[in-house]
C-alpha cells in the first residue's frame, strides 16, 4: 500500500483495490463526460427539428438515415438518432439527478444538523416532521408535488428535494448526535469557541462520511425517479427529453418489434444508476470500520 | 495566600433524560425513572496559584463531573465557580478562556479530520491571541514546549501515537494561556512506560507556567506523585481533603483508608503473596443513596449516628478536612 | 517438579495483512504448573492479548498460528480440529475476558446462559445445573446466588458481571483459565476483591492461570512468576519478587522503575523514551534497542534468552545491579 498521508489519498489507495468499483467510476466519469459534452460526441443534434425527418422514423439500429450517417442505435418514433438522443438524455437526468441531490444534501444536513446540536424543542419538532415525511413513499409524494407544481425543470427539482432531504436529514441527525458527544467537539466547545464555529469546523467535516453514502445512492434514486415521474408523462416537457421519456416514447412499440427504441435508453438508465450504486457501495464500506479486514 | 481558584458549594443534579413518550407514560403511573441523580453535592473548595489538587474517587463518585463544572464545560446546578474572583460560566455560557482542559481519551479528544497544528491554533485565533498569519509559528513554539517536532503540525491524528496525541492535547490547553488546568484522567488510557513520560511534562510545565492544576484520576500513585493537596469523593461529597501526604500516609476517612488499602502495591519484599485490604460490598446507586453518611453500610466504624445524620465537614489540622463521625477513631487507627 | 499442565514452546501467531506479515506473537515459550498463576505483563501491542487468543486456539484471519506448540495436559492443541479445540474450550481451558459487557449475552438471564455453558460439556438435570450455577456465584462472591440467578446481565453491576464471567469459566473446573485483563474495567476496591478471590481460587481449586495484564502492581500481588512481552516476545521471565527486585531486562528495569511509586513525590520520574514500534516495521535485531540506553553495536542481531536458575531474559547487556526499592 502506498503510504499516502492526507485521508484523500489514503481513500483513494483504499478504493483502487476494489476493481469492480474502479471500473464502475470510470463508467459514471465516462457518462458524465458524455453527458457534459453531448453536443460534440452526438451524430445528430436530436433537437434541431431541421434536422429531423419523419421518413427515417423507427428505424432499427445500423439503418442509414436521410442525414447520411449511420444510426447506431437506431431512431425513435420521431426519426431522432437514437444515440444522441441517450446522450442528451443522459444530460439531462444526470443534471436533475446531481441538483436535486445537492440540494436534498444541503437542506437535509443544515436541518439534521441543527436538530442535533441545538436539540430541545426544535429537535423535537425537525425529527418528527421529518419521521413524518419518511413514513410516505417517496415516488408518491413527488407524483402529488409534480401534479400540483406542473412541469419543468425546477418544479421537478423541487418535488425530487421533497421527497428526498428527509433520508439526508435523518443521516446527517444520527452522525451528527454521535459526534457531538464526543470530547474533540467538548473540548472546543470548552475552549471556548463560538457554537457556530464548531459546527462548521468540526461537527459537519465529521458528518460528512455518512453523508456522501447516502448522497450517492439519493442520486441515483433521484434519477430513476425522475426517470419513472418522466415515464407517467409527468416529469419534463416533450421538447427536452430525459433517459425516462425515451423509454416511454419506445414503450407503445415495444410488441410490433422495435424494441430498440426503449430498450437502449433503459440499458444506459440501468447502468448508470448500477455504476453510481457500485460506487456507492464501495464508498460505504470504507466509511464502515466494522466491514474492514 | 488567598484562594485563586474557588468552588462555592457547587452542586450538579442530572435529570432522567425523558421523551414525550415516556413522560406520558409515567403520567399514567407506568414505572419510569423520574428520580434526578446529584452527581455532586455541595462542594466547597479553593485552590491557591500554583497549586495542584488531586482528585480521587472511584467511577460514578462525581469527580469527571465535578472536573467539567470547574472546566466550565457544564453548568452547575447550585453554586459558582470563579478564577481570581471572576465567574467561569455566566447564564450556563463560558466565558473565560482562564481554564483549560486536557481529556482523558487522546484518540477521542481530537477531531479526526483536522490537521493537528489547525486544532492548537483554532482557539488562540478565535480569541486573538495570535494570527492566523502568525499563528504557524505559534503554534511551532508550543509544540516544542510539549516536546513535539514542529514539522508534525501539518498531520492529521491518526498519524501519532497515543503519548503523543496526549501531548497534543495538552499543547492544545496550553496554548489557550490558561491560569488553570483541569487533567481528567489524562494518563489512564497510556501505556504504562508513556505514563511517565506525560506526568514528568505535566510536573515541568505546571512548574515553569505557574499553572494552578486539578487533577482527575483513579490511580492514586499517579495522584501522589503530582498533587499537594488531594480531595478525595465519594458518591458526588468531597468525604476528605488535605496535603496528600497526610491524606493517604494517615487517613482521616475510613473510605480513604479503604480505597488506599486496595490499590495493589508493587509487591517485592515477599516471596509470600501479599494479603490486601478489601472494601466490602459495592458503591450504592447513586439514585438512592443511603441515609446519613453515604459511607456507613460499607464502613467498619459506623454507628447509629452514621445512619441517622449526615457528618459535616470539620478540620483535623489547619490543612486538614474530613466528613466523618468517628475521624478520631479512624485517625488513631492510622497512626497505630 | 511436577509436569506442568500447559506448556507452550516457541508458539509463533502471525497476521497475514494487507500491509506485511504482523508478527503479534514471534516464539514464545513458558511452563505452567497446576495451581500456578503467571501474570503476563506488556503494554498495548506487544502481543499478550493475541498470546492468550492463541492458547485458546481463539485466533481469527487473517491471523494464525503459524509455529510451534501448546500443550495442555500432555495434548496438543495446535494441530487438533476446530470440533476437539470446541470441546476442550469450556471444559480444560477456559478464557474471561476484560469486558464482561461484551461477554455476557443481554437477552438471557444469568442462569440460562450458565446452563447452557454447562449442557455444553455434560448432561446435568436441570436441578443440578441450578445447584451447580448457585455454588460457583456463591464461590466467586456473588450474594443470594439462586435469587441472582434469573437476573439480566443489564441488572448487575460491572464488578458481579466480570464475577459471573469468572463464574462461568469455573464451572467445568477448567486445568487452566487465561484472564485477559479481567479488572482492568473495574474500581480498586473491586478490583482488590476479585484478585484475592481468585488468588484462592486457584490455590483451592488447583486451576492454573494464565493473568493478562499492563499493570506490574496487579500481577506482583497476584501471580507467582511473570513474563514480560515487547513487541511479540517474551524478553524477561522468572519468579515474581526475583523479578521485580533483581530485573535484567532493561525494559523491565525501566517499566518498574516508571512507577510514580518509586520516586519521590514531585520529582521527575525514571521514563523510557520513544515509544513502542509498530510490529509492521521492526527495528532489526533487538526490538527494544532503539529505546535503549544499554544498547550497543550488539544490539544489532537478535538476541536469544540467556536461562539462569528459573529465570531467562533476552538481551546482550543485561542490568546486573540490584535495582533500589525505597522501603
Amino acid at each position: 500500500m502506498k503510504n499516502a498521508s492526507t485521508p484523500l489519498g489514503r481513500f483513494w489507495a483504499e478504493f483502487r483495490e476494489n476493481r469492480v468499483a474502479v471500473v464502475a467510476l470510470a463508467v459514471v466519469v465516462l457518462l458524465m463526460l458524455l453527458a457534459l459534452f453531448a453536443a460534440f460526441v452526438s451524430p445528430q443534434n436530436p433537437y434541431d427539428m431541421a434536422n429531423l425527418s419523419l421518413m427515417d422514423s423507427r428505424r432499427p439500429p445500423g439503418f442509414v438515415g436521410s442525414g447520411g450517417y449511420t444510426h447506431l442505435l437506431g431512431t425513435d418514433p420521431q426519426g431522432r438518432d437514437l444515440l444522441s438522443a441517450i446522450f442528451y438524455g443522459l444530460r439531462i437526468s444526470i443534471q436533475i439527478g446531481l441538483a436535486a441531490g445537492i440540494v436534498s444534501l444541503s437542506l437535509g444536513t443544515t436541518l439534521g444538523i441543527l436538530a442535533a446540536y441545538v436539540g430541545g424543542r426544535v429537535e423535537t419538532l425537525i425529527m418528527r416532521a421529518v419521521d413524518l415525511q419518511l413514513s410516505f413513499p417517496a415516488i408518491l409524494l413527488a407524483l402529488v408535488i409534480v401534479a400540483l407544481l406542473g412541469q419543468g425543470k425546477a418544479q421537478l427539482i423541487g418535488a425530487l428535494v421533497a421527497a428526498q432531504y428527509a433520508y439526508f436529514a435523518r443521516t446527517a441527525y444520527g452522525a451528527a448526535k454521535a459526534e457531538r458527544g464526543k470530547d474533540y467537539i467538548e473540548a472546543a466547545l470548552a475552549t471556548p469557541m463560538s457554537g457556530r464555529l464548531v459546527v462548521l469546523r468540526h461537527l459537519l467535516p465529521n458528518c460528512t462520511p455518512p453523508l456522501i453514502v447516502v448522497a450517492t445512492v439519493q442520486i441515483a434514486n433521484s434519477i430513476s425517479l425522475e426517470a419513472t415521474l418522466s415515464f407517467l408523462g409527468l416529469g419534463l416537457p416533450v421538447t427536452e427529453p430525459s433517459l425516462g421519456m425515451l423509454i416511454s416514447n419506445g414503450f407503445p412499440y415495444m410488441m410490433s418489434g422495435r424494441y430498440w427504441i426503449s430498450f437502449y435508453p433503459g440499458v444506459a438508465l440501468i447502468i448508470l444508476i448500477v455504476a453510481i450504486n457500485l460506487v456507492g457501495d464501495q464508498i460505504r464500506d470504507q466509511f464502515n470500520p466494522r466491514l474492514r479486514k | 495566600m488567598s484562594p485563586f481558584l474557588s468552588i462555592d458549594d457547587v452542586s450538579r443534579l442530572f435529570g432522567p433524560n425523558l421523551t414525550t413518550g415516556e413522560k406520558i407514560a409515567a403520567k399514567l403511573g407506568s414505572k419510569v425513572e423520574t428520580r434526578s441523580v446529584r452527581a455532586v453535592s455541595d462542594v466547597t473548595l479553593s485552590v491557591r496559584k500554583g497549586e495542584t489538587l488531586g482528585l480521587v474517587g472511584e467511577s460514578g463518585c462525581g469527580k469527571s463531573t465535578l472536573g467539567r463544572l470547574i472546566a466550565g464545560i457544564l453548568p452547575p446546578t447550585t453554586g459558582s465557580v470563579t478564577i481570581d474572583g471572576k465567574p467561569v460560566m455566566e447564564k450556563g455560557t463560558k466565558v473565560t478562556t482562564r481554564v483549560q482542559t486536557v481529556f482523558q481519551d487522546p484518540f477521542a479528544s481530537l477531531d479526526p479530520r483536522m490537521k493537528v497544528g489547525d486544532t492548537v491554533a483554532e482557539g488562540p485565533i478565535a480569541h486573538g491571541l495570535t494570527t492566523k498569519g502568525q499563528s504557524r509559528d505559534y503554534v511551532a513554539g508550543w509544540f516544542e514546549r510539549v516536546g513535539l517536532d514542529p514539522d508534525w503540525a501539518v498531520r492529521y491524528p491518526h498519524q501519532f501515537s497515543g503519548g503523543q496525541r496526549q501531548r497534543i492535547a495538552i499543547a492544545r490547553a496550553l496554548a489557550m494561556q490558561p491560569d488553570v488546568l483541569i487533567c481528567d484522567e489524562p494518563v489512564a488510557s497510556l501505556d504504562v512506560s508513556i505514563q511517565a513520560q506525560i506526568i514528568n511534562l505535566f510536573l515541568e510545565l505546571t512548574h515553569d507556567l505557574e499553572l494552578t492544576c486539578v487533577f482527575i484520576s483513579h490511580d492514586l500513585s499517579v495522584v501522589q506523585h503530582v498533587s499537594d493537596r488531594v480531595a478525595v469523593m465519594y458518591l458526588g461529597r468531597i468525604v476528605e481533603l488535605g496535603p496528600v501526604n497526610e491524606v493517604f500516609g494517615t487517613p482521616a476517612h475510613p473510605y480513604t483508608s479503604a480505597l488506599f488499602g486496595s490499590v495493589p502495591k508493587l509487591v517485592l519484599d515477599a516471596d509470600e503473596l501479599v494479603h490486601f485490604e478489601t472494601i466490602d460490598g459495592e458503591v450504592p446507586s447513586p439514585l438512592s443513596p443511603p441515609s446519613g453518611c453515604y459511607y456507613h453500610p460499607r464502613c467498619p466504624l459506623a454507628t447509629e449516628l452514621c445512619s441517622g445524620q449526615q457528618p459535616a465537614t470539620q478540620g483535623v489540622t489547619e490543612l486538614r478536612a474530613v466528613a466523618c463521625h468517628h475521624f478520631e477513631q479512624q485517625l488513631a487507627k492510622s497512626t497505630a | 517438579m511436577t509436569t506442568p499442565v500447559l506448556s507452550v514452546k516457541d508458539l509463533k501467531t502471525h497476521f497475514f495483512t494487507r500491509a506485511g506479515v504482523v508478527k503479534a506473537v514471534d516464539g514464545i515459550s513458558f511452563d505452567l504448573a497446576e495451581g500456578e498463576i503467571m501474570g503476563l505483563v506488556g503494554e498495548s501491542g506487544s502481543g499478550k492479548t493475541v498470546t492468550g487468543f492463541s492458547l485458546l486456539g481463539l485466533v481469527d484471519a487473517p491471523g494464525r498460528i503459524v509455529e510451534g506448540s501448546v500443550k495442555l495436559k500432555g495434548t496438543e492443541l495446535t494441530t487438533l480440529s476446530t470440533g476437539e479445540l470446541r470441546s476442550r474450550r469450556g471444559r480444560d481451558i477456559s478464557m474471561i475476558f476484560q469486558d464482561p459487557i461484551a461477554t455476557l449475552n443481554p437477552m438471557l438471564t444469568i442462569g440460562q446462559q450458565m446452563r447452557m455453558a454447562i449442557d455444553a460439556h455434560e448432561r446435568l438435570g436441570a436441578r443440578a445445573s441450578e445447584a451447580r450455577a448457585a455454588e460457583l456465584l456463591t464461590q466467586v462472591g456473588i450474594p443470594s446466588a439462586k435469587e441472582r440467578l434469573r437476573a439480566y446481565p443489564h441488572e448487575f453491576s460491572g464488578g458481579m458481571r466480570q464475577r459471573v464471567a469468572i463464574a462461568i469459566a469455573l464451572l467445568h473446573r477448567p486445568a487452566v483459565i487465561v484472564a485477559d485483563e479481567p479488572t482492568t474495567a473495574l474500581d480498586v476496591s473491586i478490583q482488590a476483591q476479585i484478585l484475592f478471590q481468585m488468588r484462592d481460587l486457584a490455590r483451592e481449586t488447583g486451576t492454573a492461570m494464565v493473568w493478562i495484564s499492563h499493570d506490574l502492581a496487579v500481577v506482583s500481588s497476584l501471580a507467582s512468576k511473570l513474563a514480560v512481552m515487547y513487541a511479540g516476545r517474551i524478553v524477561e521471565q522468572g519468579p515474581t519478587a526475583t523479578l521485580l527486585r533483581d530485573p535484567r531486562h532493561p525494559y523491565t528495569a525501566g517499566l518498574i522503575a516508571s512507577l510514580p511509586a518509586m520516586a519521590a513525590p514531585g520529582t521527575p520520574l525514571t521514563q523510557i523514551p520513544g515509544t513502542t514500534p509498530s510490529l509492521l516495521s521492526l527495528p532489526e535485531g533487538c526490538p527494544f534497542a532503539p529505546r535503549c540506553d544499554r544498547a550497543t553495536d550488539t544490539c544489532k542481531t537478535d538476541p536469544s534468552m540467556t536461562h539462569q536458575d528459573n529465570r531467562g531474559w533476552r538481551c546482550f547487556h543485561p542490568v546486573t545491579r540490584t535495582a533500589e526499592v525505597p522501603a
